[in-house]
């Protein structure tokens, strides 16, 4: 004689949601809180280093999109390129990238940053200050072996601890 | 010159000092009364879409609505006020008198219950001596209502859901008047005042298994999730409200919550020893209670998931209709056999008499095949 269906399934389920309720909520407030994101992410942005950049133009060539756009004029008393315009249009990009692989001197980075989204389409356009190192903007590894070497061990990509704001 | 003091005993003590003949005392009481049931019932019904919204939110691991005033509280407001800014629709090919009434007919005998549940000792509107015969009888005319807005809405849809209330709450309403029986009978009477009067002990003690027969009769006849077919999402849309908008709109979903308060006023008055209860006052204990049914009844939302249509009309015809009459008669005999018997043991052997035949029942009835021969 096999007992069935007499509520013992029921009264598990009744048990689980009554655990659940007691559990923390995994919404994140995103505003006010958001989520650790691993160091160790690809990366959805480009960083570019002012100092090391020689204007070569080896990324805008290497870009697949003909995002970057780079501009230079000549330094006669010092032999070198002026970098005058460094232009990335992120509505473009495809984070392929080719450019940060390509870059001969190790100018260009990926790197990540929180909030990408923006209020108007001129504003994909960086130039060259919003392609800076900023506190909102940190280096990814990728192609770039010594930053790879900094930085923490893979961790879970979405952290489940929130920072708040 | 009369001032009101909000608190019930004060009232009661007013009007006990009237002469019985004054012909001021019943327009006083029913006043009075009106205005009490107004300010306890639409309160409670915010608070129950607050909690039902937060609580189930709880259940499934978010936060539920927090944004609008301190924890979200004001949600509820916002809603209405949202629903009543919107445009109100007819159906070019509807029936308007009859789409322009159902809200009302439906919402309005629900209020009518909170005519006899008894908030307090004699704090209540009418102390029908039929109290319970009264709020089965008005409970039943809100399924019109939904039924004319099924009708009236020329939808296919709201008169599937419409058909499917009219099918499930005439059954289920067998169960639950025969579970109230048994409570009527060891009460030895309809007045719901009486009836908490008699509860020394809880009845949901002595009558475990009608208890069980009721809260699940009254989940289907208010349409709680487990049995909620007339607006099932995922098969007809949203029943029988699916062509209604702004203010009657809000009359059917305050409806619906006024169901889920009357229902647990009912189950806190026949079961749970309503307003009795030490140290705090009676009519805390007796919203407490509420509270604490309609916590049940969310819960057991948060956990079930909809029944098929054939598999609610088997429940009840095959396992609560059964159950129940068995249950009226093993009362039966309880109270002419063992009048006098005292409380506990008749409470261990009712509890295992329960336990038996939800057993036996989970055995000999088999619900859910779901092959239906043509």
């Amino acid at each position: 004689m096999k007992f069935e269906r007499y509520g013992i399934g029921i009264a598990k389920g009744m048990a689980l949601t009554l655990k659940h309720l007691f559990r923390h909520p995994i919404t994140t407030q995103y505003p006010e809180e958001r989520l650790t994101v691993s160091r160790r992410t690809r990366g959805n942005e480009l960083v570019w280093d002012k100092e090391k950049c020689t204007g070569c133009a080896t990324c805008a060539k290497s870009c697949p999109q003909g995002a970057i756009q780079i501009i230079t004029s000549v330094k006669t008393e010092e032999n070198k390129y002026l970098v005058e315009k460094f232009e990335v249009d992120i509505g473009y990009c495809i984070f392929c990238g080719l450019c940060v692989e390509s870059c001969p001197y190790e100018a260009l980075f990926m790197s990540y940053d929180y909030e990408r989204a923006r209020y108007r389409r001129q504003e994909l356009v960086m130039a060259k200050e919003g392609l800076l190192l900023s506190d909102t903007k940190q280096l990814s590894g990728y192609a770039r072996p010594k930053v790879e070497a900094t930085l923490p061990l893979q961790t879970l990509l979405l952290d489940r601890d929130k920072v708040k704001k | 010159m009369f001032v009101f003091n909000p608190s019930f005993s004060s009232v009661n003590h007013y009007l006990e000092t009237l002469p019985p003949d004054w012909p001021g005392g019943f327009w006083l009481h029913w006043g009075v009364f009106v205005v009490i049931i107004f300010a306890f019932v639409m309160p409670m019904i915010m608070a129950f879409i607050y909690l039902e919204r937060r609580g189930l939110g709880r259940f499934q691991v978010r936060l539920g609505p927090n944004r609008v005033g301190p924890f979200g509280i004001l949600q509820p407001v916002a809603d209405a006020i949202k629903v009543l800014i919107k445009e109100d629709i007819v159906p070019a090919k509807g029936d308007k008198w009859v789409h322009w009434l159902a809200p009302v007919v439906a919402f309005v005998p629900t209020l009518m219950i909170f005519a006899v549940v008894p908030f307090q000792d004699g704090a209540l509107l009418a102390d029908l001596n039929i109290g319970i015969l009264y709020v089965v009888a008005i409970s039943s005319i809100s399924v019109v209502g939904i039924f004319m807005a099924g009708w009236g809405s020329n939808n296919k849809y709201s008169l599937i859901g419409a058909m499917r209330t009219i099918a499930q709450v005439v059954s289920y309403e067998i169960p639950l008047v025969l579970s109230i029986i048994g409570v009527v009978l060891l009460a030895g009477s309809l007045s719901m005042n009486k009836i908490v009067e008699a509860q020394t002990i809880p009845f949901i003690l002595l009558q475990p298994l009608g208890f069980l027969i009721f809260f699940l009769a009254a989940c289907a006849e208010i349409n709680r999730t487990p049995f909620d077919l007339l607006e099932a999402e995922s098969e007809i849309v949203a029943g029988f409200h699916i062509e209604y908008s702004g203010m009657k709109f809000a009359f059917f979903y305050l409806a619906e919550y006024a169901e889920a308060l009357a229902i647990s006023a009912i189950i806190t008055t026949l079961f749970l020893g309503g307003w009795r209860g030490p140290i705090l006052p009676p009519f805390l204990w007796f919203i407490i209670k509420v509270f604490g049914v309609f916590f049940l009844i969310f819960w057991v939302r948060s956990t079930i998931p909809r029944l098929r249509i054939d598999q609610v009309m088997a429940f009840t015809w095959k396992c609560l209709l059964p159950l129940a009459l068995l249950n009226l008669l093993i009362t039966g005999i309880e109270v002419i056999v063992l009048p006098e018997a005292l409380p506990w043991p008749v409470i261990f052997v009712n509890l295992a008499i329960m336990a038996v035949l939800v057993v036996l029942w989970s055995k000999f009835s088999r619900l859910g095949g779901g092959r239906v021969e043509v």
